[in-house]
Order: C-alpha cells, then structure tokens, then sequence
C-alpha cells in the first residue's frame, strides 16, 4: 500500500535518466574496484564536460524542433582558428583573453550562419548542419594543411587544465552553463517561447512570437557552447588535430540530450537531464575502457544505450 | 424486440483516480440514430473513445453484436464496424482525396496500388454524399466542410455497421446539414447505426431517435426524442432552469476605434471596408468561405494585404505580423482552436501568458504572478480544471476555449476579433462565453465578431457585416437586422456589388 503510494508521485520522465545514473553507478562499483577512485570520478566528469557543455546548447536546438549536426567540424574549426590568434598574439595572458573572446564570437557566429540559412532560407536544419558540418571539417583541414595547430603559449593548458577547488576547470564551466541555461529555459521568456515554437509553430506564430529570431538564437547559442569547448579542449591538448577534433562531438552531443529524456520532436526538455545524460553516456565509455572491451566495439555500445533510452521513453509515454 | 447491436454494461472511467464516467448502461438498437448530449466534460467524448477504442474503461463491460470487446484498440473497432467520425479531422493535407479514403486499407495489383479501382470507388462513395469533390482533389485545397464529408467518405469506405459522429455539423452550412441528415437517413434505412453527438438540440430531436443526457459523468436519462422537446433536453443537460441565453446588448459609443479602408488581399477579399466603435459588437455574417476570417488574419498581419489603409483611433497603422497587431492592442481568437489557439502540451499559465509573457518578467519570468493571473482567469472563466498544471489535452473543448480566450484577453486589447468563439462548446458554456463578451463591450472593448450561427450573431450584435466571396454585400444596423434579411446578403441575392 505504501510502496505504491510512494510510486504515485514518481514522474518516469522526470527522474527516469537519474534512477539510470544511479544503477550503472553501482554496477560499475562493483563491476571495477578502480572506479570509486577519486582520480578516475574526476576523470570521467572531465571528459563529459567537452560534449556536456555542447549538449546544453543542444538542448535549446531540439527543443525548438531543430537539430545541429555540425558542433563536431566546428569544435575543430573554432580551436584551431583560436589558437592561430592566439600565437598571433604572442600567447600571454592578453593574448589569451583575446583568442578566447575571438572563439566565441566565431562559434557564434557559425551558429548565426546556420541559424539564417534554417529561417531565412526555410532550408531543414538537418540539411542545412549536413553541409556546414562537411564545410566547417573541411576548411580545418585546408587552414591546417591536414596536419595540427599547435599553441606556442606555456600558458594557455592552465585554463582547461587546472583545478579550482578540487574540481577540473572543464567541470565548474560545464556546472555554471548548466545552471544558467537551466535558468534561460525554466525561467526566462526566451525559454517558454523555444517550448512553444517547438510545440507548435502555428500557435505561437499566431500568439505574437517572433518564430525565426527564437530558432536562429538558438543556434548561436549552440555555437557559443560549441566555442566554450573548443577553447577547453584545445587548452588541454595545447593543439587541435584537424581531423579528429571533435570528432562524433554531434552524437554525443545529441546522445546526451536524448537520453536525459528530451524528446526529439521538440517543445520540452530538461537541462538536468542533458547533464544526467552526458555522464551516463561518460560512464559506459568509462567502463568500456576500465573492463578492456574494444575500441571498434564502443561505438556500438553507445549506440545501444541511445536507442535503449528512447525505447524506455517510448513505453512510458503510452 | 429489436436486434442490439451495442450494449454498455456499466461503464466506468477514470484519469488520475478522476472519475470522468460512472455506470452507463445503454442498449443500443440496430438501424436506430441515437444521440448523446451533455455539457462539456459531461463525459460525452470520453464515452465515445472507449466504444470507439481509444480509451480503455475503468470497469464494465462493452458487447457489440453479441460479442464482449476484450480489446480496447481503434484497429480493432474499426474491423469490427465501429467508425468514429472526430470533431478534429484526421486527414493528411498533403494527400488527395481518394489517397486519404483509402488511407490504410489500400487496394492493391499484386503489389502496386490500384490506383484507377480507389478512384472509382472513392467516387461512388461522393457520389452518395452529394457532393462535386473530385477523388483527385488535394485535401488542403478543400473547405472545412468538405473535409468533414471526406472524414464521412472514410468511414463508410470501412463498411461501418456503427457511425459515430461527434458534433458533425459544426462546420456545416445549412444546406449541408440537410444533406448530412438525409445520408444519415438513408444509412438508417440500410440498417446503419448511428451514435450522434451534438450541442445543437435542435438538430438533435429532429433526427435521433432517442436521445442520452449525461450530466457530470453521470448518465441522468435515455427518453425517445418524441417525448423530449429543446428545453426539456437542455434542462436535463445542466440540471437546472436556464435563464436567458443572451445578455442584454451594449449600446455603443460614438467614437470610431477601427477604420478599415478598402482592404485587399489577391484573390481572397475585395474592397472591404468598414468601421468599429468603441464598446461595439459588430457582427460578421456570411456562409462558410465567405472570407469572414481572411479578414481577421489580414488584420492581424497573418495574410498580407495587397492594398487598402487600416486606421486604428484615425491614425493609420501598418501591421506586419501578429506581434504589431498585439502592440496596437489587437487580439484575435482563432477559429482553429486546436491549430493555432492553444498549445495542447502545455498547462493553463503557460497558454494563458503566451502572448503577454512580457507583462510578467523583468529578465526573469515572475512565477508568482503568472500563477494567481491565472487563477484569477480560472475564477472567473468557471474553468474546470484538476489543476493549473494540467496539460490542455486532457481538457473538453469548452474549457479549452475559455482558456483560449483568456489568452487573448490577457494582451489586454482595445480591438478583440473573435472567430466562431462558441464552435463545438455547450449551451452553458456558450451562455458564458455570450457573457463575457457583452461585459467587455460594456468596459468599452470593442469586439468583431465572426460566427456562422445566425442566432447568436442576432442576439449579440448591433450591426451585422454580411459577407459574400470575399466582398462585403451589405452592412446591416440593428432595425433591419433578422435572420431572413442575412441570408439574403449572404447568399447574394440581395446587395450584389
């Protein structure tokens, strides 16, 4: 009797993703004693901050019913792109501040492109991020001769490599994003309007919404994320490979929107379940690798994990 | 005794430990008409989605043809004869006609479509509605009302032994409703049974056989409809003596808030041009298609006007889309509730501050205040609601409404345009609706107001815009207003331009 009382209350959709979390949490405990170790717990929310971050900016762009399939070739483009200011710039601290604001005015930027081209062009988004993603690989590829960009700055790895209470760099920047997109979509205009477009455009284009401004910012705002990892990812290698920067950066991106219960046909979301989602998805990675299974095999895992997630979603939605 | 083809043994529902539906229990007889009345949340439409399969019931037991129905699924329904006819049309705008009859059962040659067999059979089935849509024609280019007769082509493509339609007149003009009425006559006689759904009372005694009132979820009569006049079927339905169903109407001002001159719009209105003042009801009459909400939506910047000047307090304005016309304090109503109203996925306080989120946030939305606007909306609206949170999905399309209303009153307009605002909503909650109205105009809102019943537009208006393909045929003041001098003007054979 009580029990079920208990379950009355308990929203699938809302806590679904943490009630997952918790249960690969303790599989992967006993699974491997090395685990729990601090070093690796660190380890794993560092390397979900990379595509978490993007995710978050993700989310805004499901949510309004679009899709970006480019954050991939741009994460590499915009570091690479940064750290050529950056060396032009002598590589101190100003230098930085410099390199660091350049790349966020690019990400917008990109994103700004994408974002005229899908309203003003009324071209699909996934069309539309298709292309720029091969663009945007391509001209990394062409800037670069193929080969890497390489920061001459000794200062520069302290920003994505350092600490600040205990925690990565990487790690609070992925926190603060969160809370302040969390912020933007539960408690700001802007956040009721991307629900409301992505519900049904019709409605909200008859209740006074400007349609096209809210989905280009959305973009630019993805593309801002998409700067904010750069720039962490290119600091702690000190160079962007220009072919495998931010390689599979969109799928795990949109893995970890999905799986944090964001439907893919827009008008609701959850930022907490972005985050959620991106440390499930750093976990299995984390696991896969901790428990020797190949390589080639991950991506296949990962793979499961997504169309499992949606299933899940399908079933309860009946 | 005649043969049963359906019988309801006890039907109970309930949503969220809500009971929406409690112990109905009905025979119904093959080849009989039998309609179903009740207010909104009544638990008309609820009853209906369970014959029809897409609710399963909290208890009792459902058996059609003798049979006890274990499965609650449309597919299953439908293979065994039960066809539901829904108020929102289920048609795919992108197809043709013929494409969407036979959508899901299509005939094949081994495995190619039977193209030119769908086509003729799609045309035997207009044939016997009475109507000139042609199998090929695009749905999108068709009317509501023909919509509606392709949504009655499918069913009887199914070869239904049990119809049943929900508010099917709605959107009909007059003589369609003869038409719609006569085939359900003829089905009758082919030993069709047809469960009716209707606000429309009238229609209602005159072809149903016996008539069911259900009031709260509760089933309170089943009388042959020989022994139920309109006002004994209405009483029932709300369970008291109705009082006076217009308010007394507001005389205007003299002062001219809206002029519109000359507005055009390539191939949809002609010339129109006319005048709104201060705590007015103006009426637009005219039949379905007579371009009534053309006008709204070039108003409101939704269509583009080729030419012509709109002049709000003498000044002339230009709008471009639906934001200018919210800032010169223009609100509009949708005649497309579901399309272009309200979200269906969102709660109450997100529909109603849709459209006046600025009202309430700074940078950040002020929850607080959103949530008692609201409420307040809700007190006074009679909205029944489970809570301010509850999806407007699992709302009835009279409570719908009144939140769809409240939305656009919430941009607080000078100038509210309302477009068919009592379509598919009860006797009560179109009392309501009546009454609102008339206050606003008393608080000198002035008010266009689009409907295709005329006795509404008689009861509420002072003047009357009639309207005929896009042009105004006449304007008439309160004297020569009557029901016979509209439809004169609307059908055009008075005050052809």
């Amino acid at each position: 009797m009580k029990i079920s009382k208990v379950f009355k209350g308990f929203s699938m959709e809302k806590w679904g993703p943490l009630l997952a979390l918790a249960i690969l949490f303790v599989i992967s405990a006993f699974a491997s004693p090395y685990f729990l170790k601090t070093r690796n717990l660190l380890n794993i929310l560092r390397q979900v901050s990379y595509t978490g971050i993007i995710g978050l900016g993700m989310t805004f762009v499901i949510i309004t019913g679009g899709i970006d399939l480019s954050v991939g070739s741009m994460t590499a483009l915009v570091g690479g792109i940064g750290i050529l200011v950056l060396n032009a710039m002598g590589g101190g601290p100003w230098a930085i501040l410099v390199a660091v604001i350049a790349a966020i005015a690019l990400g917008a930027g990109f994103g700004a492109a994408n974002g005229i081209i899908i309203t003003k062009g009324k071209v699909a988004p996934f069309i539309v991020t298709l292309g720029t993603m091969a663009i945007f690989r391509s001209l990394t590829l062409y800037i670069s001769g193929a080969g890497e960009f390489r920061s001459q700055s000794n200062l520069f790895p302290e920003v994505g490599m350092g600490y600040f209470l205990g925690l990565p760099n990487p790690v609070w920047i992925f926190i603060g994003l969160a809370v302040l997109f969390w912020i933007i979509l539960n408690h700001t205009k802007y956040g009721r309007y991307m629900c409301a477009i992505g519900s049904n455009e019709r409605v909200a284009k008859y209740s006074a919404i400007k349609i096209d401004k809210i989905r280009f910012f959305a973009y630019v705002i993805v593309g801002i994320t998409v700067a904010v990892t750069a720039v962490l990812l290119s600091s702690r290698l000190n160079s962007i490979s220009s072919s495998n920067a931010g390689q599979n950066y969109e799928l795990d991106a949109i893995a970890a929107v999905i799986i944090g219960g964001t439907a893919m046909s827009g008008g609701s979301g959850s930022i907490f379940g972005t985050v959620i989602g991106a440390i499930i998805l750093g976990i299995v990675n984390n696991m896969l690798n901790m428990l020797g299974v190949s390589p080639y095999l991950q991506g296949t895992v990962k793979g499961l994990v997504i169309i499992g997630a949606v299933l899940i979603q399908r079933k309860n939605n009946k | 005794m005649a043969e049963k083809i359906l019988q309801i043994k006890g039907i109970s529902k309930e949503f969220s430990k809500v009971r929406v539906l409690n112990n109905i229990k009905v025979d119904i007889e093959k080849g009989e008409i039998f309609g179903i009345i009740g207010e909104n949340g009544a638990g008309k439409s609820t009853l209906i989605k369970i014959i029809s399969g897409l609710y399963v019931p909290t208890e009792g037991e459902i058996y059609f043809e003798d049979k006890r129905i274990t499965e609650f699924k449309p597919q299953t329904a439908r293979e065994l004869g039960i066809s539901l006819i829904p108020q929102e049309f289920n048609l795919i705008n992108e197809l043709s006609v013929f494409e969407n009859i036979f959508l899901g059962k299509e005939y094949q040659k081994i495995i190619l479509l039977d193209k030119k067999r769908m086509i003729k059979k799609s045309e035997e089935l207009l044939a016997m509605l009475h109507t000139q849509i042609q199998p090929t024609d695009k749905i999108q280019d068709l009317s509501v009302a023909k919509k509606q007769m392709i949504e009655i082509a499918k069913a009887l493509a199914y070869e239904s032994k049990l119809l049943i339609m929900d508010e099917p007149t709605t959107v009909l003009t007059g003589s369609e409703i003869e038409l719609l009425f006569k085939l359900m006559n003829r089905l009758k006689e082919k030993g069709v049974t047809i469960i009716y759904i209707s606000h429309k009372l009238k229609e209602v005694r005159e072809i149903c056989d016996r008539v069911m009132v259900l009031r709260d979820g509760q089933q309170i009569e089943i009388e042959d409809t020989k022994r139920m006049d309109e006002h004994k079927m209405a009483t029932s339905m709300v369970g008291r003596e109705l009082s006076q169903i217009f308010p007394k109407k507001n005389q205007p001002e003299v002062e001219t808030v809206l002029r519109v001159e000359n507005l055009s719009v390539k191939g949809v209105l002609e010339d129109i041009s006319f005048d709104l003042k201060k705590g007015e009801i103006l009426g637009f009459a005219g039949l379905v298609g007579a371009g009534r909400t053309e006008v709204a939506e070039t108003l409101m910047g939704i269509r583009k006007k080729t030419s012509g000047k709109v002049f709000i307090k003498e000044e002339e304005i230009t709008i471009k889309n639906p934001t200018d016309a919210v800032k010169h304090s223009i609100a509009y109503l949708s005649e497309d509730r579901q399309g272009t109203g309200i979200i269906t996925t969102f709660d109450i306080i997100g529909n109603i501050t849709l459209s006046s989120i600025d009202n309430y946030c700074k940078l950040l939305i002020n929850h607080k205040k959103e949530r008692e606007q609201a409420k307040h909306y809700v007190d006074s609206f009679n909205i029944r609601a489970a809570s301010l949170k509850t999806r407007l999905e699992f709302f009835s399309g009279g409570n719908q409404q009144k939140v769809s209303l409240a939305k656009s009153l919430d941009t607080k307009p000078d100038i509210f345009i309302v477009d068919e605002p009592t379509r598919g909503i009860d006797v009560n909650a179109k009392r309501e609706i009546y009454r609102f109205l008339t206050d606003l105009a008393s608080k000198g809102i002035s008010c266009i107001f689009i409907s295709s019943e005329l006795e509404e537009i008689l009861g509420m208006c002072t003047r009357v815009v009639v309207m005929r393909e896009g042009k105004i045929t006449g304007i008439l003041s309160e004297k020569e207003l009557s029901e016979k001098e509209i439809m004169l003007y609307a059908t055009g054979l008075k005050g052809v331009a």
